[in-house]
């Protein structure tokens, strides 16, 4: 697709031309991130973290690759060569620094992407289908995180895999032999961990593939934007190369700033002590907790404490997941025609006083262990998050009355939308 | 369209059935809560802070102290505490020069196998050897202990909550529980075979006092050996165990925060050059 002013690729020299016509690689390039995408002229840094996550995408497959080179997934060594990594391989302690900070920076880069999607809607038609691929993303890179986190074979390592296969257990009947079959055994052991070595291998290529589906339909109606109105005439655009290159460019290094200073400062602060210690199936933690990033479902999960009908943990399990497949039905739940939040008054106000308050204490019981009063809280928490997504964004849609939309994107920035205000002038003086 | 409202009205009665139970949970448990003495936790000690060389973004090692820490673990850890993940060879990191090395490895006697008979037998070290474990298996460790396996100490200070003053303070803490405890928490008195020590998460522990006297180990710099001295020394040593390129970290990211900043910089200024023909005029 795309807009009838978009650039058209030209090839400069004899061996482009060649390759345009054999395999027309850089023309795939120069429209899909190069000036050959037009783009919203006014995206703010909201729409950074798209291009951020893909960054943290790449550099976990480098780094984990490396890493895999002097890692062996058996129980027995699993630890000592991890070890061994921070000690004797050349730069492994960077290595391994690099890659456990840069699953916690994608997913900090990927919450931001999917709030900037919940809070612009950028999930409503046409996007749907771009929506639906992220969070195909999203549940990859869980389970890829997951399955990464037990490598180690630390206590957490151990005892997340145990708590995390347990809850398929939790299925009536079938349950216990579907956790015999996930982990190739009673406990995680030896094939378990041989397993999780294997799909922490594979999925993120997955991931890679469903990100190129996601781009291919994100390419179709083009990038969303604070306003939610939808590009009109080429002054509403610029090309994605230089404008939005020399953008992300800019973000990319202020994130960078923020990884490096973990990775060489705070190395082990957003992991567990306990995870220092070897996998022992004779000794339980105290506190079984995941890493942060799972903090708000593990809360969700917990926070189902009373059997009704159900045994309590089938609840719990099945609002975990549900928590998040809910997400897929996002466009079809939201029918308001208006898409920003900055023009949605009561959407606005149930998203910030509402949804957000309720994820950071969701956040914060799924850290502590499950006393009170953090259970009480993760219980009107969940409730609430339920009661947003399902009954609330489907009332407030059709009952809220929008505040007036600007004509165009050029009327947002410009304040007027004099056709060709922008003229030849897209292109910066060199 | 029917079929759309259709989606909305289930999600609506699914959203009201997972929040109907979720506060139905919230009821029986602040019901509980209400009638139900809540069992308090027994509090302990959060570890004292302590200044070390390498604390910070600067920090940087007290090789003299890392020896120390070293001489401790040599005469009184090492009595039942393995160190499987250092190497004689990583000692040069503490300022041993390859000599001091080879004599300090050749010291201990390590497993090895007879070469003419081809038996288990113990050889004296070389500095590509481990630090060799005290026990020769778990089940002879917990033997000797109580049952209490005693930790590897290669990554106790990772392996512990702000682990290198963790160390320190349990080395310094072991005291008899205080009247008011006891009579506050009677649970908190040791059990047989146990130690009271505040740092401790369960405040009775299995090990004994290691550092009961000052002057127990006596090092070789004329430091006073008190047992202040001989915790902070070998809680920075097992600090150096747990990271050896702790302080090669921290020198290795200012040059990647400088150099990242200046692009940063540069990156925003080009931002800026580019979109100021876009840009709406400032009035």
């Amino acid at each position: 697709m795309s807009f009838p002013w978009a650039r058209e690729y030209q090839p400069s020299n004899g061996f482009t031309r060649f390759l345009d016509e054999k395999l027309p690689l850089p023309r795939l390039v120069y429209n899909a991130v190069g000036a050959g995408y037009p783009v919203p002229r006014n995206l703010s840094y909201f729409w950074n973290f798209g291009v951020l996550a893909g960054f943290f995408l790449v550099l976990q497959i480098v780094t984990g690759v490396v890493l895999a080179m002097h890692y062996a997934a058996n129980a027995q060594v699993a630890f000592a060569t991890t070890e061994h990594i921070m000690r004797n391989v050349n730069w492994g302690w960077m290595m391994r620094y690099a890659h456990a900070n840069g699953a916690s920076f994608f997913f900090i880069v990927v919450y931001m992407h999917i709030f900037r999607g919940l809070f612009y809607s950028s999930y409503k038609a046409p996007r749907e289908m771009i929506w639906l691929l992220g969070v195909v993303i999203f549940l990859l890179m869980m389970a890829t995180a997951f399955m990464g986190y037990v490598l180690p074979w630390g206590q957490m390592s151990f005892w997340g895999a145990k708590v995390i296969t347990g809850l398929f257990g939790a299925i009536p009947l079938v349950g216990e032999p579907i956790q015999i079959w996930l982990l190739g055994g009673f406990a995680p052991d030896n094939a378990a961990l041989n397993r999780f070595f294997s799909l922490h291998f594979l999925l993120p290529f997955v991931i890679a593939g469903v990100v190129i589906l996601h781009i291919w339909a994100l390419h179709i109606p083009g990038s969303s934007n604070p306003t939610g109105v939808e590009v009109k005439s080429e002054s509403d655009t610029v090309p994605f190369h230089p404008y939005y290159t020399a953008k992300d460019g800019f973000g990319l290094g202020v994130v960078l700033l923020a990884y490096f200073a973990m990775v060489f400062f705070l190395p082990n602060a957003l992991g567990h002590p306990d995870n220092y210690i070897e996998a022992n199936p004779l000794s339980t933690p105290a506190h079984i907790v995941p890493e942060w990033y799972f903090w708000p479902f593990y809360a969700i999960l917990r926070a189902f404490t009373v059997d009704f009908i159900l045994p309590a943990k089938l609840w719990g399990v099945i609002a975990m997941f549900a928590s998040i497949l809910l997400w897929f039905f996002l466009p079809w739940l939201d029918k308001s025609p208006v898409r920003s939040g900055h023009y949605r008054p009561l959407f606005r106000k149930f998203f910030w006083f509402g949804l957000i308050p309720t994820m950071i204490v969701l956040f914060i019981c799924g850290g502590a262990p499950a006393e009170e009063p953090y259970v009480m809280l993760s219980q009107i928490a969940t409730a609430y998050y339920f009661l947003h997504f399902l009954v609330i964004l489907p009332i407030i849609s059709s009952v809220e009355k929008p505040e007036p939309l600007p004509y165009s994107i050029t009327e947002a920035v410009l304040g007027s939308d004099k056709k060709a205000v922008l003229g030849e002038n897209t292109t910066p003086a060199v | 369209m029917t079929k759309l409202l259709s989606v909305r009205l289930v999600a609506i009665l699914v959203g009201l059935g997972f929040a109907f139970v979720a506060l139905f949970a919230f009821v029986i448990g602040a019901y509980n809560a209400a009638t139900e003495e809540a069992a308090g936790h027994v509090p302990y000690e959060k570890p004292m802070d302590i200044a070390f060389s390498f604390d910070g973004p600067f920090g940087k090692w007290d090789k003299a102290q890392l020896q120390r820490g070293l001489k401790v673990y040599d005469e009184v850890c090492s009595a039942c505490h393995s160190l499987k993940f250092v190497a004689f060879r990583n000692l040069e990191d503490l300022g041993y020069d390859e000599g001091q090395v080879k004599a300090y490895a050749a010291s201990k006697q390590v497993p090895g196998i007879d070469p003419n008979t081809g038996e288990a037998t113990t050889r004296p070290g070389l500095p590509t050897d481990y630090f060799p474990s005290p026990y020769p298996n778990a089940v002879a460790a917990a033997a000797a202990n109580n049952n209490a396996i005693p930790p590897d100490l290669s990554l106790i200070t990772k392996a512990r909550g702000d682990g290198t003053n963790y160390v320190a303070s349990l080395l310094m803490g072991y005291q008899a529980p205080s009247e008011e405890l006891l009579a506050e928490h009677p649970e908190a008195a040791p059990g047989p075979g146990l130690h009271h020590n505040p740092y401790f998460p369960n405040l009775n522990l299995a090990m004994a006092a290691p550092l009961t006297t000052d002057g127990q180990v006596t090092y070789d710099d004329g430091t006073e050996a008190t047992i202040e001295q001989m915790s902070k020394d070998v809680a920075a040593f097992l600090t150096w165990t747990a990271e050896p390129t702790l302080v090669k970290r921290k020198q290795t990211g200012w040059p990647v925060l400088i150099f990242l900043l200046f692009a940063t910089i540069l990156a925003y200024m080009s931002k800026q050059q580019i979109w100021a023909a876009v840009k709406p005029k400032k009035n």
